[in-house]
């Protein structure tokens, strides 16, 4: 009796061991390539070819992270930067925190009105909203780039902020929040003498922080990473931003790795603080949500 | 306060008017009109130079459409048939992902140590800018130096010219995908074991039944809502791959991995045929939406019913 019970124990055990190290060697895989890119960031053009890999760069050439950041080939990109890296940081995290200032406001103004207040073919109106999630992107990049073209914003910050204004993934995701708010608390506010705005910026609003933060974090994932609408719309090396500075990049210095390299891992910093700062809300939002990062 | 019949309020609806207004504006002018304007376009032949020329369905004839040559029936547009052929191609890492992340999930579901940090590290190829991410596998894939071939010449095996091989370019680009795509299909799975009961485990552990059984008979079954997403979203998806495959091969060699979405963005971004890339596009919109009605329908009841509960 006790001996089986031991047993069982040690089978236990011994079961609990593999598995953590199948999860384990799987997260190794998806890891090594970041691991050998830190490394090989580092390295000489020489040590980068050579192989088996040098895990562990010695020396570590860090001045390969100083010559990303010499100006090359650049007019005058924003506040006067003729450094191409630096301009196209600028430019993602004007872009970026423009489309997600912009979502934050429009998205929960119109969920507020969805949620809370009562007008004709209000649901209707939602479910159009809703329907268009369901549209996929190269159904409108046509049109709105011929717009773009029309209105002569090709090639301007307009052209990558303007059209990315409203969310209707930010609108739902806000709408079911807000309606989760009790509606006693509208009322007693509005007893209060609170009007519509009033309520909605001093009651709900703040109770919406963790769906506001969500919104926020994916908005700035969706915007700092996206390719094919800036790859469209922008030409001029002044105007790019980050992915596509680097795509650039992958022209002009086709196989210069110790310049791609660290460009690469400085383009990535960003997107993994955020990653890191936000998971909890990315993990939820995008679950829900059916978007790409 | 005047109330009109339905109980709504003049003064509550202009004020709802001035909330909604900001996104609604924006929202028609950048996704409703273009999607009404994308469907007249594809009706039309417009290089933007020249006014555009109403055409009927002549674009969708050219795109669809069969004649006859040299007695055997052939494609108006091969290269539409050939590039649609490539996205369907790329489809394949579906099921795979599907599979991997239900492994991991369950896995990791289990009693492994240090959940959150798994999780996190296998979730951080998701959350990357594609671009750096290809400029690394780009690096990885290098027949010379790469990493890739290395590992393999140490089991014995000379690796192909990966991204330049007309057969080994598209394996290539899906280990990219798979590896991108996998932490999202872990994290979504992750959160479907949470909704299945323990007490079944416990009750079906009691009745002698080993873990084996209890995966097949009670939790995969009971993730059906799950699988379903997982495969819709990863069909909408699949039909709008682009990014991956311009950034690690641009569509060669020689075509071998152009998925059609490039296809399209060359119509429509390097030709200025509008019309023709219009009507691309709504075929595409149109095969999305098919495919997903096929896998609601076949997904069967019980699926779809706590799929319609989580939405």
């Amino acid at each position: 009796m006790m001996r089986d019970a031991m047993k069982q124990r040690l089978a236990r055990k011994t079961e609990r061991v593999l598995l953590t190290l199948l999860v384990l060697i799987g997260a190794v895989v998806v890891i090594l390539p970041f691991l050998w890119l830190l490394s090989s960031s580092l390295k000489g053009p020489r040590e980068m070819h050579s192989l088996p890999p040098e895990w562990i760069p010695s020396p570590a050439r860090w001045e390969n992270y100083a010559e990303i950041w010499k100006g090359t080939g650049l007019d005058r990109g924003p506040l006067g930067t003729t450094i191409p890296l630096l301009a196209a940081y600028l430019n993602s995290l004007f872009v970026t925190l423009s489309v997600m200032i912009a979502q934050l406001f429009t998205s929960s103004a119109a969920a507020f009105a969805f949620a809370r207040l009562r007008f004709p073919f209000r649901d209707r109106l939602f479910l159009g909203y809703l329907a268009t999630m369901m549209i996929p992107a190269q159904v409108t990049i046509i049109p709105v780039f011929i717009v773009l073209r029309t209105l002569g914003w090709l090639d301007s910050y307009q052209a990558l902020i303007v059209p990315f204004i409203s969310s209707a993934y930010g609108t739902f995701l806000l709408r079911q929040y807000f309606l989760g708010i009790p509606q006693d608390l509208m009322d007693a506010a509005v007893l209060d003498g609170c009007g519509y705005w009033g309520v909605f910026r001093h009651v709900f609003l703040p109770l919406a922080k963790p769906a506001l933060a969500t919104l926020a974090v994916l908005s700035f994932l969706a915007t700092w990473n996206d390719f094919l609408w800036p790859l469209i719309v922008i030409s001029s090396p002044e105007k790019m931003t980050l992915p596509l500075m680097l795509n650039h990049f992958m022209g002009q210095y086709a196989t210069d790795w110790t310049r791609l390299l660290p460009a690469t891992v400085v383009a990535l910093v960003p997107v993994i603080i955020v990653y890191l700062i936000g998971q909890r809300y990315i993990t939820r939002g995008f679950v829900l949500s059916g978007i790409k990062g | 306060m005047t109330r009109a019949k339905n109980g709504t309020s003049r003064r509550e609806t202009i004020a709802a008017l001035a909330f909604l207004s900001p996104g609604l504006i924006t929202f028609s002018a950048f996704i409703l009109l273009p999607v009404i304007a994308s469907f007249v376009l594809s009706l039309t032949r417009w290089d933007l130079v020249s006014p555009p020329q109403f055409v009927g369905l002549e674009n969708y004839v050219r795109l669809l459409g069969f004649h006859r040559e040299a007695g055997s029936l052939v494609p108006n547009d091969p290269d539409f048939w050939r590039t649609l052929g490539n996205t369907l191609f790329y489809m394949l890492t579906i099921p795979i992902n599907l599979i991997l992340a239900l492994v991991v999930a369950s896995l990791l579901n289990g009693r492994v140590p240090a959940m959150g940090l798994f999780r996190t590290l296998y979730f951080l190829p998701v959350v990357c800018t594609l671009v750096a991410v290809s400029i690394l596998w780009r690096w990885i894939f290098n027949p010379d130096y790469g990493l890739l071939n290395y590992l393999l010449g140490l089991v014995g095996i000379d690796g192909p010219a990966w991204l330049v091989s007309r057969v080994w370019a598209k394996p290539a680009i899906m280990m990219v995908m798979l590896w991108k795509g996998l932490g999202y299909s872990i994290v979504v799975y992750l959160a479907g074991l949470q909704t299945v009961p323990e007490e079944l485990h416990e009750a079906a552990r009691i009745d002698g039944a080993s873990a084996w059984v209890r995966f097949w008979r009670i939790t995969f079954p009971l993730l059906a809502p799950t699988h379903l997403f997982l495969a819709v979203i990863g069909v909408i998806w699949g039909f709008q791959t682009f990014d991956t495959v311009f950034l690690m091969t641009g569509g060669g060699p020689a075509g071998a991995t152009e998925p059609v979405l490039l296809y399209l963005y060359h119509h429509a971004f390097k030709w200025f045929d509008m019309g023709y890339a219009s009507a691309i596009a709504w075929i595409l919109f149109l095969l999305m939406l098919a495919a997903t009605v096929v896998q609601w329908r076949v997904a069967g009841r019980r699926a779809r019913g706590t799929a319609e509960d989580a939405a």
